[in-house]
């Protein structure tokens, strides 16, 4: 048994080695495809924080009536933060309020004059309220608009931004929806020109096949030393595919951090680099196997 | 111990390959399978080394019954058996010494064995200085007798040749013929197939004659015969 493992791991290196040009021309098109395979994974990075960079800007505030007291509204926050569909809640003062507005005001002097002209605090505490999926906002907002809550409560923003979360909200959902069906799909053309690939090759050496058959060599025997192969392929594939994708983030990063602030594709490669290596190495080595042995079958008879 | 029992085979669309042949061969035999091109001398042999089934009658070899055997089990039974080819069927991108090799890691054996009996197989067939060439690198004759430095050197209880000079001049045909007569007198079963005329009548043993599939003549010392 031990015999003839090692003896398929000898045999599949030393093909790989003297089949040179077929293993060259295999592991280009393979490589063509896990580079294919790296740039949806990244795809799907680049999506789904462009995605929660729009979440990021969706919110809802409850501002409170004057005479609200602070525990009164402490107390809604709590109740708030015991929803299932809340993500969090920020509270902010009147005092706070006062802060912001006087310096998004600083160089307007007639509106600070205004404000500082006045006895008390015209501006009312708020509380910033975010869930956790955006279609869930319409939720919230019943939960806030219930009578029991209304003598606290001065307005909801909701109401007046409902049109264009309700849009934000759907595009993030197709981006998500969209990104996961262009992903799969693509990954599932990735896979099969790697599994054709790989069959053509095979389809090379299928006379070869037929003379170890004659020879007495048992499937497995047959069989394993190109399974060994495909996943060399494989490996090999993954290793230049990462190793070509590296400087072409380099370059494309500072670009796409335009379009999406605090995204840094380059960053998120580099500290990914392990966990996407094991990605490629399991769809370049899997599918690189699995073919091999998928081609291997059809010559196997008689 | 090989026996074929009232064995037919057509293929459909192209006609009768073989029509109720039947012949039994002995250990130590060599024998001739004589006949035109399509008499259906390479047809016996694929039934025998079980690469295709009768359509009618029985296969034996030893004690196998080669018609029953499923594809599973024909890489063990082939073990048994040495095959040489027309075409050599060597495995190019192998030397001639891992091709001769091969043989023998198919069946498992020790790499201390296979390093010590496949240099004195090939010095036996004068390849001794070609070890590490690839086929591509041997002249025709010099890779028929890779090709039957690989059928022997599992010690087979038959080596089959088929053809095994079609390719070849006639220097190197009478070469490979005497290969295969010492490989008889070190006690091997030998079936060879041929349509040459001059090799069968130089042999003076046993000739199994067929044409259009039908076996018309089986002498001990046979001619290379046909009306």
């Amino acid at each position: 048994m031990f015999t003839i493992i090692s003896r398929i791991f000898h045999f599949g290196f030393k093909n790989f080695w003297r089949n040179g040009w077929l293993s060259t021309a295999t592991i280009a098109v393979m490589t063509l495809a896990a580079i294919g395979f790296l740039g949806l994974i990244i795809f799907g990075v680049v999506t789904r924080s462009a995605a929660s960079a729009i979440q990021d800007k969706i919110d809802i505030s409850v501002y409170f009536n004057t005479n609200t007291s602070e525990d009164e509204i402490l107390n809604i926050q709590q109740s708030l933060e015991g929803l299932s569909q809340v993500a969090s809640v920020d509270y902010i003062s009147q005092d706070q309020a006062l802060a912001t507005f006087q310096q998004n005001h600083a160089n307007d002097p007639t509106v600070s004059q205004a404000i500082n002209e006045l006895d008390t605090n015209p501006l009312e505490a708020s509380l910033n309220v975010k869930a956790k999926d955006p279609s869930e906002y319409g939720a919230i907002n019943d939960y806030l608009s219930s009578p029991d809550l209304a003598p606290y409560i001065d307005t909801i923003s909701y109401a007046q931004n409902q049109d264009v979360i309700n849009r934000l909200a759907a595009i993030v959902r197709d981006v998500n929806i969209g990104g996961w069906i262009l992903t799969v799909f693509l990954a599932l053309v990735a896979g099969l020109v790697m599994f054709n690939t790989i069959r053509l090759a095979i389809y090379s050496n299928r006379e070869e096949i037929g003379v170890m058959r004659v020879v007495g060599a048992s499937n497995s025997l047959v069989r394993g030393p190109f399974v060994v192969e495909g996943m060399l392929w494989g490996l090999i594939a993954a290793l230049i595919s990462l190793i070509v994708f590296a400087p072409i983030l380099y370059f494309v990063s500072p670009y796409l951090n335009e379009f999406i602030p605090g995204l840094n594709i380059f960053q998120y490669f580099y500290m990914h680099i392990v966990q996407l290596f094991v990605y490629e190495l399991l769809f370049g080595v899997v599918i690189g196997g699995l073919s091999s042995f998928w081609a291997v079958r059809r010559y196997l008879k008689n | 111990m090989i026996v074929f029992q009232g064995v037919s085979k057509h293929y459909t669309g192209h006609g009768v390959a073989l029509e109720d042949v039947n012949f039994q061969i002995d250990p130590g035999e060599f024998v001739s399978l004589a006949g035109r091109s399509g008499a259906g001398k390479s047809t016996i042999i694929k039934l025998l080394i079980g690469e295709e089934k009768p359509s009618k009658g029985r296969v034996f070899f030893g004690q196998y019954e080669v018609n029953k055997l499923e594809d599973n089990e024909l890489p063990a039974f082939r073990r048994h058996i040495g095959v040489v080819f027309q075409d050599f069927r060597l495995l190019p991108t192998k030397t001639a010494y891992e091709n001769v090799a091969f043989a023998l890691e198919v069946a498992g054996r020790p790499q201390r064995e296979i390093a010590e009996l496949v240099p004195q197989v090939l010095d036996m067939v004068g390849l001794g200085d070609k070890m590490k060439n690839f086929p591509n690198e041997l002249s025709g004759g010099e890779r028929q007798r890779v090709a039957i430095a690989r059928a022997m050197i599992h010690r087979p209880e038959v080596v089959i040749a088929d053809e095994p000079t079609g390719n070849l001049d006639p220097f190197h045909t009478f070469e490979i013929i005497k290969l295969l007569e010492k490989i008889n007198q070190l006690g091997t079963t030998v079936v060879l197939a041929t349509h040459d005329k001059e090799v069968i009548n130089n042999l003076e043993k046993r000739v199994i004659t067929l044409d259009k599939g039908r076996l018309i003549r089986d002498e001990k010392k046979g001619k290379y015969i046909l009306v």
